[in-house]
């Protein structure tokens, strides 16, 4: 049943001996299955997205070593398609977003804002297992007698047809979408409610970190693409076994509809991808350039302008099928470089003439604004109907899409190694992190600058052999060169949770940084707070810390220096 | 309240506007019909903290000068520990196989939600298992 813990008001800072440790509950394995803490949840999600990473950048490096010959013979061509299907797939519906808005959104967004948990702790658990088994469901294709999916990760009607892609591999790509759909939608629940309701008195909605407000509009977004998609997927189930033909013109369906309903999904997806690890490099600059974020405001204004219009964009991946109308979506996809070169400005800002710290973190912060920059600028080039006829479907696009989405793992990589001590109570080895990041920011231009050329000589994308253009190979070879360092620097990553497993112990605040989950121990307690600071401006731990260098919020107090005891999270 | 309201409500303006100048515009439905769900989905949780921000007098959280002391108290029950989310999620993983495998997995899979929804419910009216 719950009740109230009442500290006595003279406890120390972080007595460990006192208060939620004393909470027994199972442990080990059944610990990990009956647990509702936000921050095991987040874990779970952590290491799950990783193990996710791995495995599509395995198919990467297949993909790539397939494409170093013009005649390669590692793979068939069908092995091929399947590959690459669930590479994408894999990598969008099982990494990117489970772990922007699954792992270090669920773990930091409650501690920043001063909540015990997550609103609907039971529900957050609900998705972390939806996500795991979607997960499985999906990779499952590859055991069956016809192999996984094989249609690409958007799935196109008509050759999603239960004619053209018969077996079992593609209706267990559905099924592990819907789950991990659910997944998704249940976790923005979960954040819009946890930001709405469970806020520490006096963290008002401007005062929430950049991180958090992201996620809130990360939440709003996930609450208005993801069941258009799943939606959707039940339609495509119903076209593959129950006779409909929702998607089929032999029925009087229309094919074009599924590209509708997918990117209708698909390109507020891409913000919802994007968002979460924008929050993560506004928090990782601004603290490793000792300054607050420049343009506060201007930073949450920019971000609710992206996902307004995000969701006016999804038609200008569909240019080339003719029914779409051009100017509107040309419009508007021009229309969101302007919010996003605000934040890249606000970043800039923020370093622009701070004492900055070149720690792992920050280096991967700066190589995802570079790189971010490279791919967000060679989208332009997409929203113009003309340039997007004459490149759709080749390299070009693929290049620009993973300049985009390998900036944003050095986000996630940037982020594991600033809120990782937060996580675990360790630090990770900076030597190797450092090494890490050169070769994951090299391998990432090597990889991708090569394929804009590619593209623009008239390389398709999804073909596996390419005999009669025997001069792309150098190019090709480039690229593969890139995918080997990129894979490289994954196994530093691993190397590096092996060498420095529980080796430098982090402290409460080792980046002497701003937000309030720097203020609880790491790893924070049970229900995440012994007390809390008094809570006048964006900075309320970096106020705590130099009460003579406090940043002043509106209707801030200069004399009010002394913690106050946190009655507020209830025992369970 | 106030700002919780004014994100969604501007954001489902944003979307109406949207809907209205491509509708009719593009005179393609499918879109139309979306950016339309999405302004309603908006507005609804929106108008409803509008209406609430307008009869409640400011939360702590809302408040800029709270103190502490001041969110002190019970704000919600979590249970410690549960077995039910990862029964309904293992349910509910066997309804998703049932669509690929045969329907037959429908009949344990059905059996964990069902028993997974009772559990849940009345350990949420316990309070959880501590």
């Amino acid at each position: 049943m719950t009740d109230v813990l009442q500290p006595p008001a003279d406890i120390p800072a972080h007595d460990e001996a006192h208060g939620h440790d004393e909470h027994h509950g199972p442990t080990g394995i059944l610990k990990w299955i009956t647990t509702t803490d936000h921050k095991i949840i987040g874990l779970s999600y952590t290491v799950t997205s990783v193990i996710m990473m791995v495995i599509g950048g395995f198919f990467a490096e297949i993909i790539r070593a397939q494409l170093a010959t013009p005649n390669g013979h590692l793979v068939s061509l069908a092995q091929y398609n399947e590959l690459f299907t669930m590479h994408g797939s894999v990598m969008i519906y099982l990494f990117v977003g489970p772990f922007a808005f699954g792992a270090l959104a669920n773990i930091i967004v409650p501690i920043q804002i001063g909540a015990p948990d997550m609103a609907f702790p039971r529900l957050n658990a609900l998705s972390y297992w939806l996500y795991l088994t979607g997960s499985i469901t999906m990779l499952s294709g590859f055991f069956t007698a016809g192999g996984a999916a094989n249609f690409g990760w958007v799935g196109y009607a008509p050759l999603s047809n239960s004619l053209n892609t018969p077996g079992s591999g593609a209706d267990l790509w559905i099924g592990g979408l819907l789950l991990t759909g659910f997944s998704a939608i249940f976790t923005g629940v979960n954040l819009c409610a946890t930001i709405f309701y469970l806020r520490a008195p006096g963290m008002t909605m401007f005062r929430m970190p950049i991180f958090t407000w992201n996620l809130l509009v990360t939440a709003i977004l996930i609450l208005l693409a993801f069941p258009v998609l799943t939606a959707g997927l039940i339609m495509l189930y119903a076209d593959r076994h129950f006779g409909t033909h929702i998607y089929s013109v032999a029925g009087g369906g229309v094919p074009v509809l599924w590209q509708h309903i997918f990117w209708f999904w698909g390109h507020p997806e891409v913000y919802i991808l994007a968002l979460p690890f924008f929050g993560m490099a506004t928090e990782i600059i601004a603290v490793f350039s000792r300054k607050p974020v420049f343009g506060y405001k201007g930073m949450i204004f920019a971000t609710l302008s992206i996902a307004a219009l995000s969701l006016g964009v999804w038609a200008h991946h569909m240019f080339t099928t003719g029914v779409v109308l051009l100017p509107f979506f040309s419009i508007m996809s021009l229309l969101i470089a302007v919010p996003t070169g605000i934040k890249i400005f606000n970043w800039i800002g923020t370093m622009w003439r701070g004492q900055v710290w070149f720690s792992t973190a920050m280096l991967m912060a700066v190589g995802f604004v570079v790189t971010f920059l490279i791919g967000g600028l060679t989208g332009i080039y997409l929203a113009s109907p003309p340039l997007d006829f004459f490149t759709h479907d080749t390299y070009f696009v693929v290049a620009h899409f993973h300049s985009v989405v390998m900036a944003l793992v050095m986000g996630a990589m940037g982020g594991l190694y600033y809120w990782g001590p937060k996580i675990t109570g360790y630090l990770l080895n900076e030597r190797v992190g450092k090494f890490q990041f050169w070769f994951l920011f090299i391998g990432t231009q090597v990889f991708t600058l090569p394929q804009y050329v590619l593209g623009l000589k008239g390389m398709p994308r999804r073909i596996a052999i390419y005999p009669h253009n025997p001069e792309w190979k150098m190019l090709n070879d480039w690229s593969s060169l890139g995918a080997l360092l990129i894979g490289i620097s994954t196994l530093l990553f691993v190397a590096n949770i092996v060498v420095s497993w529980k080796k430098y112990p982090a402290g409460d605040n080792p980046w002497d940084a701003h937000t309030l989950e720097w203020f609880t121990t790491s790893p924070p307690p049970h229900h995440n707070f012994y007390r809390l600071p008094p809570i006048r401006s964006e900075r309320p731990t970096w106020d705590y810390n130099h009460p003579e260098h406090r940043a002043l919020g509106h209707g801030s107090h200069k004399n009010e220096v002394a913690a106050e005891v946190v009655h507020k999270a209830p025992h369970s | 309240m106030k700002v919780e309201a004014r994100v969604l409500l501007s954001l489902g303006l944003f979307f109406g506007i949207m809907c209205a100048v491509y509708w009719n515009w593009s005179l393609e439905n499918a879109g139309g019909v979306m950016m339309f769900a999405g302004m309603l989905l908006c507005f609804l949780p929106g108008g409803y903290y509008y209406w609430w921000s307008r009869r409640m007098k400011a939360r702590p959280e809302d408040n800029p000068e709270a103190t502490q002391t001041e969110g002190a108290g019970v704000i919600g029950s979590f249970p410690g520990t549960s077995i039910w989310p990862f029964t309904l999620g293992m349910g509910a993983f066997l309804c998703v196989l049932a669509l690929v495998f045969g329907i037959w997995f429908l009949v344990p899979g059905l059996g964990l939600v069902v028993w997974a929804l009772f559990g849940g419910t009345s350990e949420g009216r316990r309070g959880g298992p501590h």
